[in-house]
């Protein structure tokens, strides 16, 4: 069963590219219109209509409360730096299309390291009724390289426009960052990076050698190679991934932290993955090329979709729930901000990542339609890149958000990217494991 | 009704040759009026031709239930009746103290499924305290299937039938119809 990009996929995944980078260079342009001469003016006329500044007028009691707590947390940050509000805003608006950019590529990136974890998951269990989906696992886990680099990329491009504590100027008049300093420096902060990057790409090579390998070879050894090495990346993995998400998301807020943290940024990779796997699953079996793949395959996928969401609801909750309850206010800062200036997108997500896959999720004949299977797939997928811009926007950019150019331009960008990625790597090689040795019980799996 | 009826019992002892038996029975156009077993038998229901089961329904509405007494109850318990105040915000509102009562939401919705499923389930199945079991032959709570159906002056083809399926034992019985 050999799959081919076709032209079309080709030619649509770099007009994605494009066509994305055109949107984002005319936000970038656009927002660098706005300079120290003009800001004031700009203010002026965005003022009352921005939903920013909204909610200056519909301050209730208790609400107000927390504004006067978190604007003196803001002030004790910013104290001595002596920054006017003018130049505060300026310099949101011009993070926003650096912002706008990680964002997407975290969420690309993190779709393709969901997939490992999980592709390794099925090794390291022994899993049975997988294998039939190990190539498209395979396909989808050859951007974990590219879309890291382009993370790392994006991330020294922005520098300091995402991550605060790259600024020296910031770092000199905060005792908090500096007390972080031998954790949050610029250089160990690659270094980590290309260590986590150089570990995830390797396990990753050498399963897919031991996999195509285990095709031609007699005998099982590749299995059994491919097996150690799971076991082994998994370990390494939930280390590495949990300090990934200190370093690339927690730490644009560098005051903050949360120790569920990293489980948390796991649970949303982990659904995104297993969800892009049902979609090219149900893509590629629309083309004809998986009748290999039954709908006992779909059914276990969407139930990994289904009970994934609700784990990431947990931890969601979980997260919330403890600092909303202690109110402590260096904590709590972090929801407040949120809650009042992210509304829409604060709790949009809930309604996407969790009510939406549970009640469309919940009957078990759906998760048998592929249609079903298509529509809280796409659902949970924008649901989770709102997870991550939720994560990165209030600390970078603030109340100046908008889901507009810069942001729209940069998923177009990194979906041509990735699906120019993935269907490449899908090409490569034949899409049924046969030598894997429990090809025969995934091929006759049923529920 | 006919008080009484004649039903024919094939006894079995492996279950991959029940489940082909069935697929015969159904396939000669006889209706099989219950199956015993002494473990579930993967696929059984759907070979036999039963209806799915809408247990999974009544789970949702007892959930449902769940929530609401949950919701209703800490809203007297925690606001009305002794109004609290929760976290250092005494705002008295349920749901500005949402939150805090998230928890026992989630509990309540959970124990209230699971355990009327569970209640609903038996009385579907007719068992409830002190009844009289019915399962025709002590031998299918130990190694053995039994396969009962309903005799329609066809005793000796349906005898041939399951004979031929692989069933070890055939008896004949009188059944009377109001003992459940």
């Amino acid at each position: 069963m050999e799959y081919k990009i076709s032209n079309r996929l080709k030619i649509a995944s770099i007009i994605l590219v494009v066509l994305g980078g055109l949107l984002w260079g005319w936000g970038y342009m656009s927002s660098h219109d706005v300079t120290e001469d003009n800001i004031s003016e700009y203010m002026n006329d965005s003022h009352g209509e921005g939903h920013g500044d909204a909610y200056h007028n519909e301050d209730n009691g208790s609400a107000s409360a927390y504004k006067v707590e978190s604007s003196q947390d803001e002030d004790h940050a910013e104290e001595g730096h002596k920054m006017s509000h003018e130049e505060h805003v300026l310099h949101q608006i011009h993070n926003r299309p650096y912002a706008a950019l990680y964002v997407a590529a975290f969420f690309f990136f993190m779709i393709a390291l969901g997939v490992l974890a999980f592709y390794a998951i099925q090794y390291a269990a022994q899993a049975g009724w997988s294998p039939v989906l190990f190539r498209v696992m395979e396909g989808i886990t050859s951007y974990v390289l590219p879309g890291g680099i382009l993370v790392l990329l994006v991330a020294a491009l922005g520098g300091s426009h995402i991550f605060i504590w790259m600024d020296p100027d910031v770092v000199a008049h905060d005792e908090i960052i500096q007390a972080k300093e031998s954790w949050l420096n610029k250089t160990w902060f690659f270094i980590r990076a290309i260590i986590f990057l150089a570990g995830w790409s390797l396990y990753r090579y050498f399963s897919r050698k031991f996999s195509l390998a285990q095709d031609t070879v007699e005998g099982n050894s590749n299995f059994k190679k491919n097996f150690r090495i799971s076991a082994g990346f998994l370990v390494f993995y939930i280390y590495t991934e949990s300090m990934m998400s200190w370093d690339w998301i927690m730490s644009v807020d560098p005051h903050w932290f949360s120790t569920l943290f990293g489980w948390y940024v796991f649970a949303s990779m982990f659904v995104s993955g297993i969800t892009v796997i049902a979609l090219i699953t149900i893509y590629l079996k629309s083309k004809g090329l998986l009748e290999f793949v039954n709908d006992s395959h779909l059914h276990d996928l969407a139930k990994f979709m289904f009970g994934i969401s609700i784990f990431w609801t947990y931890l969601w909750f979980s997260q919330f729930m403890l600092i909303w309850y202690s109110n402590i206010p260096e904590e709590v800062t972090y929801f407040v901000s949120r809650i009042e200036d992210y509304k829409l997108p604060f709790f949009g997500m809930v309604a996407m990542n969790f009510v939406f896959p549970l009640l469309l999720l919940m009957n078990s004949d759906y998760k048998r339609i592929p249609w079903f299977v298509v529509m809280a797939g796409i659902v949970i997928l924008c649901g989770h890149y709102l997870d991550v811009f939720n994560m990165i926007m209030p600390a970078t950019v603030g109340d100046r958000w908008y889901i507009g150019a810069p942001e729209i331009g940069a998923i177009c960008l990194f979906a041509g990217i990735f699906l120019f990625v993935v269907f490449t790597a899908l090409s490569k090689a034949p899409l049924l494991a046969k030598g894997n040795p429990f090809l025969k019980e995934s091929e006759n799996f049923h529920y | 009704m006919e008080a009484a009826s004649k039903v024919i019992h094939a006894i079995y002892t492996d279950d991959d040759i029940l489940m082909s038996a069935v697929k015969k029975v159904k396939a000669a156009k006889h209706h099989i009026e219950e199956i015993y077993t002494p473990f579930p038998v993967h696929g059984l229901d759907k070979a036999m031709g039963l209806a799915p089961t809408r247990i999974a329904i009544t789970s949702f509405m007892y959930g449902c239930v769940g929530l609401i007494v949950a919701v209703v109850m800490m809203n007297y318990i925690m606001i009305e009746d002794w109004p609290q105040d929760i976290g250092g915000k005494p705002s008295f509102s349920y749901i500005e103290n949402m939150p805090a009562f998230v928890p026992i939401m989630f509990e309540l919705t959970v124990f209230f499924a699971a355990h009327l499923m569970v209640i609903t389930f038996y009385l579907r199945s007719r068992m409830w305290p002190f009844k009289k079991a019915e399962n025709p032959d002590p031998r299918t709570t130990d190694d053995h299937f039994l396969m009962e159906i309903t005799i329609h002056n066809n005793e000796a083809d349906l005898t041939k039938l399951l004979t031929e399926t692989g069933a070890v034992e055939i008896n004949i019985v009188e059944k009377d119809e109001d003992a459940h």
